[in-house]
């Protein structure tokens, strides 16, 4: 990778992603992240991981981390937050499109 | 790195304040521009006008007294001028302030007008001003200081950063012996079990539960989609997706303290420690509510970019947000955007946060006081008569 200065610099040599629990299924992007591979690093725990990210995810928004069939429960904070309306593949954005409350009976 | 001596004021009941604030208050609308005129005449004093006070009964009334005289009665007050349009209710505030032994006087607009009344109210609002004038800071002691905590405009990098630097303070307050409230009650959807866990014992944990199950089936009852409103669009546009994920990143900042008790909106604390109080998210009304039930000092952690103040409760703000640091910087006291990169431990946000707690407490303007953000909201439970 080369930056504004033309100069070459490692890849990823920081963090894209943060999770906060060992088992949870999102992270959330701490940068502006386009497709391609990524650094993801837990807040439980001094594990990084590479993940392969298969569309942009901008800045505070969720990637997934596995594969989600629809229907199935969405683990983040090591806690059931959402469930999937959509099959979400690991590496898409995981957001109000493919996942939804299971709390407000109402809400789309 | 040595602990800075606190000071504060010491009030006559014995509770703690770290502002001097001279108040004058209306007891309902009606009385709002008799309260702006005196403050207006004596510069100083902060006016708190608000929209209710007429036709109210039942609960929702002993809310909206509760929450006047816990305004009045705060230990960031000084001296306090209450007027309404009537005597009757306007004697019930004066005297639930006068149990604080601090100086209180009530004015009623019947039978005199606003003109009598505004030059009346801006006498005493005035020799107020010169006696709160000689009131002397005092060293205090941490456990002395009720703090309360609520976010908002709330990210994903609320739960990873901004949330967490508070449950530091949280854990280092409470173990020093100080009171910490927080609330939002609704804001807890999904990760209720958690706080209803750490309830101290059974009969806290069904009060919580109580007031969880109560506030949850108005919500549900009211067949409303919440999706925009709670999460709001700002949470959303942040990454926020679902109640849930927001409820865990706010329950993030709470500490690992145990909750002690679990208290009615504006309901003053009785035990040191983690109190849970009933409440809306809403910033002002919150901070209202825990202001009124004794809270001096406020730690707001938002992620977006919520520009909350409060008139008597200085209100701290942080973020993680580094795009909220650099195009909101005048609302933000404390930057831990660096937790982003792991640029450096959670402990040393900590540091940072209690370091502006401690001037906070000292004297230091907030960002909120120094713009001179005054939000005063009283909840309602329901309509009036």
């Amino acid at each position: 990778m080369t930056d504004a200065h033309g100069e070459d610099r490692p890849e990823r040599d920081s963090v894209d992603f943060l999770a906060h629990d060992d088992g949870d299924h999102v992270a959330v992007a701490v940068r502006d992240v386009e497709p391609g591979p990524a650094m993801v690093a837990w807040l439980s725990s001094p594990e990084r991981r590479s993940v392969r990210v298969t569309e942009a995810v901008p800045f505070g928004h969720k990637v997934a981390l596995a594969d989600l069939a629809e229907g199935a429960t969405v683990v983040e904070y090591g806690v059931a937050v959402a469930v999937a309306t959509a099959a979400v593949p690991a590496g898409s954005l995981v957001h109000t499109h493919n996942v939804r409350s299971t709390k407000w009976q109402h809400s789309s | 790195m040595a602990a800075q001596q606190l000071t504060g004021f010491r009030r006559a009941d014995g509770r703690v304040g770290i502002r001097n604030h001279v108040v004058a208050l209306p007891v309902d609308d009606l009385s709002n521009a008799a309260v702006e005129a005196i403050a207006a005449l004596v510069p100083g004093v902060i006016a708190l006008p608000h929209a209710y006070g007429r036709l109210q009964f039942g609960e929702d009334l002993e809310l909206t007294f509760r929450t006047l005289i816990g305004t009045g009665a705060n230990p960031n007050v000084a001296g306090v001028v209450v007027v309404g349009i009537e005597p009757n209710w306007t004697s019930r505030v004066v005297e639930g302030i006068a149990v604080t032994g601090k100086p209180v006087v009530g004015l009623s607009i019947e039978r005199h007008g606003d003109l009598a009344t505004i030059a009346a109210g801006a006498r005493h609002a005035a020799r107020l001003m010169q006696d709160a004038s000689e009131l002397q800071r005092e060293p205090v002691e941490r456990s002395d200081i009720m703090v309360s905590i609520k976010c908002g405009e709330s990210d994903t990098t609320s739960g990873l950063g901004a949330n967490p630097t508070v449950s530091e303070v949280v854990d280092r307050h409470v173990a020093a012996g100080g009171t910490v409230l927080f609330g939002e009650t609704t804001e807890l959807t999904g990760g209720e079990h958690l706080i209803a866990a750490r309830c101290v014992d059974d009969d806290v944990r069904a009060r919580f539960q109580g007031f969880f199950d109560d506030y949850f089936a108005q919500v549900e009852a009211s067949g409303a989609d919440l999706l925009g409103s709670q999460p709001t669009q700002g949470n959303i546009a942040g990454g926020l997706s679902t109640i849930e994920e927001k409820a865990l990143g706010n329950i993030s900042k709470t500490g690992s303290v145990p909750v002690v008790d679990a208290l009615a909106p504006a309901q003053a604390p009785t035990r040191r420690g983690l109190n849970f109080m009933d409440s809306s998210s809403a910033a002002a009304e919150f901070i209202t509510l825990v202001a009124a039930a004794g809270a001096v000092l406020h730690l707001f952690p938002t992620g977006q970019g919520n520009i909350i103040g409060h008139p008597i409760e200085p209100v701290i703000k942080l973020t993680a947000n580094p795009v909220t640091v650099s195009t909101m910087s005048e609302h933000v006291d404390v930057d831990v955007s660096g937790l982003l990169q792991l640029d450096y431990p959670l402990a040393e946000a900590g540091d940072r946060l209690m370091a502006m707690v401690d001037r906070t407490i000292c004297g230091r303007l907030t960002a909120a006081e120094a713009i001179g953000h005054r939000e005063f909201v009283i909840t309602k439970l329901y309509r009036s008569a």
